[in-house]
């Protein structure tokens, strides 16, 4: 399992794996949003966090479909689902691998981002916590997508429509707490709890199903 | 014999595609003439009682809206039973049950959502806040639209069928939330009225209407659904009956 995790870590940041183009297209869009919104640097301050979340959203959405696009394609998926160890480990380890890669790099990303944002540093400090406690949800959650869409040609595209509106809770409830730890009389904690509650939940639910789905389109 | 295994009798002998098409020829007619029957009563309570003192003529738009509300939440619930059937049982029907209810479960939330937002601009001021229960039936809506999507992206029935149900399954999570999401936020939209422990709030005025108009609104969905079943079973027949003549053509032509 390690060794699968490695294996994946690797792929993803070496050449061709493309976890750096989430990262960077992270950075397009955050920096895209001046342009259509006006360099009020008040107004950016005050839209900051949604910024940076919307955009981690848009850029974890972006590698998810080669989750097992790849394996599928070199046949190794295959290989994957005949293994001894139980289907469900594997998708967890892959999605934790994938997250490393690709989730991880937007977390550090976001205070520079934040910076260019005008916020402050209690913000910055709140964004980063957020995404950190929230981006493995996006994953789990993209995994069941990605295994619903492997058997597709195309499945890009619909893999993030039907990721989009589960991932919704998780945005909603991550810039709650961003925004609770910026304006004095919310508390930040309540809104953190439940964010990492609904990774946690779907740790679990999105295994299961990825693996369900991952099973159900190999025959 | 009791009476379970006697249920579960009935329930597997459905599982012959022949035999639904029959049950649906006899019970459809029956189905259709009781939902016309209800949706006159119900239209007709609508428009003859009186309106709201302070809502005046526009409290009628609940009459539809609402029972459009819930039958999008019900619909998707049947449509998570028969995922479950998919995936558990492999009941041969229920993915044509999943099948047929998406577009019909689409129509209701999108009935829903227009009939909500033509209400709320004369009572709240606006056609559209983005509170916790619009969003999630927005979020439901998409999620409807996904289901087709991934329906008709994928060629083999059988395959796209057990793929959808797990989707199915995990965007159930969001019925709960749909359920809830007015208690457990302070929202604009009002708490449930109707179906509360300690008996409805609202005006038997109201109530009446509401209830013919919900019951009208679950007839045809039901009349609906399992017409939509049936279309779906002479679809994959036709489908099949094409495929099959299309072989033999090749055939005869090869060996004359």
């Amino acid at each position: 399992m390690i060794a699968l995790f490695f294996r994946d870590l690797k792929l993803a940041v070496r050449a061709g794996g493309g976890a750096m183009l989430g990262v960077l297209f992270f950075m397009t869009v955050v920096a895209v949003i001046p342009f259509g919104v006006g360099p009020d640097l008040n107004l950016l301050a005050r839209i900051g966090p949604a910024i940076l979340w919307i955009g981690a959203l848009l850029a974890s959405l972006l590698g998810l479909d080669r989750l097992f696009q790849a394996e599928r394609e070199d046949g190794s998926l295959d290989l994957l689902l005949m293994q001894e160890t139980p289907l469900l480990l594997t998708v967890f380890v892959k999605c934790t691998a994938h997250w490393s890669a690709t989730g991880l790099p937007l977390v550090v990303a976001s205070p520079f981002l934040g910076l260019f944002m005008n916020m402050n540093e209690l913000a910055i400090g709140a964004t980063m916590a957020t995404l950190l406690a929230g981006t493995p949800a996006i994953t789990f959650i993209g995994a069941v997508g990605a295994a619903v869409a492997v058997a597709l040609p195309r499945g890009g595209l619909l893999v993030s429509i039907l990721v989009l509106p589960l991932a919704v809770p998780v945005l909603i409830f991550g810039i709650s707490a961003v925004y609770a730890a910026i304006e004095d009389p919310a508390p930040f904690l309540p809104p953190f709890m439940i964010l990492m509650a609904i990774t946690l939940f779907f740790a679990v639910i999105g295994p299961v199903a990825a693996a369900a789905a991952l099973r159900h389109s190999a025959d | 014999m009791n009476e379970t295994s006697l249920a579960i009798r009935k329930f597997s002998d459905l599982a012959n595609p022949t035999r639904f098409l029959a049950l649906a020829a006899r019970v459809l007619p029956w189905l259709a003439v009781l939902t016309v029957v209800c949706f006159a009563i119900g239209l007709w309570l609508s428009f003859t009682t009186e309106g709201d003192y302070q809502q005046g003529e526009t409290v009628r738009i609940m009459y539809v809206h609402v029972p459009s509300a819930w039958l999008s939440m019900m619909c998707y619930t049947v449509m998570a039973i028969s995922a479950l059937g998919t995936l558990v049982w492999r009941h041969p029907l229920a993915d044509v049950s999943a099948k047929a209810a998406a577009p019909i479960g689409a129509s209701f939330t999108f009935l829903a959502l227009v009939t909500g937002s033509l209400w709320g601009k004369p009572m709240w001021g606006t056609w559209w806040v983005w509170d916790a229960r619009l969003t999630s039936v927005f979020v439901l809506f998409l999620m409807y639209l996904g289901v087709i999507a991934l329906n008709r992206a994928m060629e083999d029935p059988a395959r796209s069928a057990r793929v959808s149900a797990v989707l199915v399954l995990v965007g159930f999570v969001n019925i709960p939330i749909i359920k809830f999401s007015v208690d457990w936020w302070n929202t604009l939209h009002q708490p449930a009225s109707v179906f509360r422990l300690d008996g409805p709030t609202i005006d038997p005025e109201f109530l009446w209407p509401l209830m013919a108009m919900a019951i009208a609104f679950t007839l045809l969905f039901f009349s609906l659904h399992v017409a939509a079943m049936r279309n779906e079973i002479w679809r994959r027949r036709v489908t099949s009956l094409r495929r099959q003549a299309a072989r033999n053509a090749g055939r005869e032509t090869l060996a004359p």
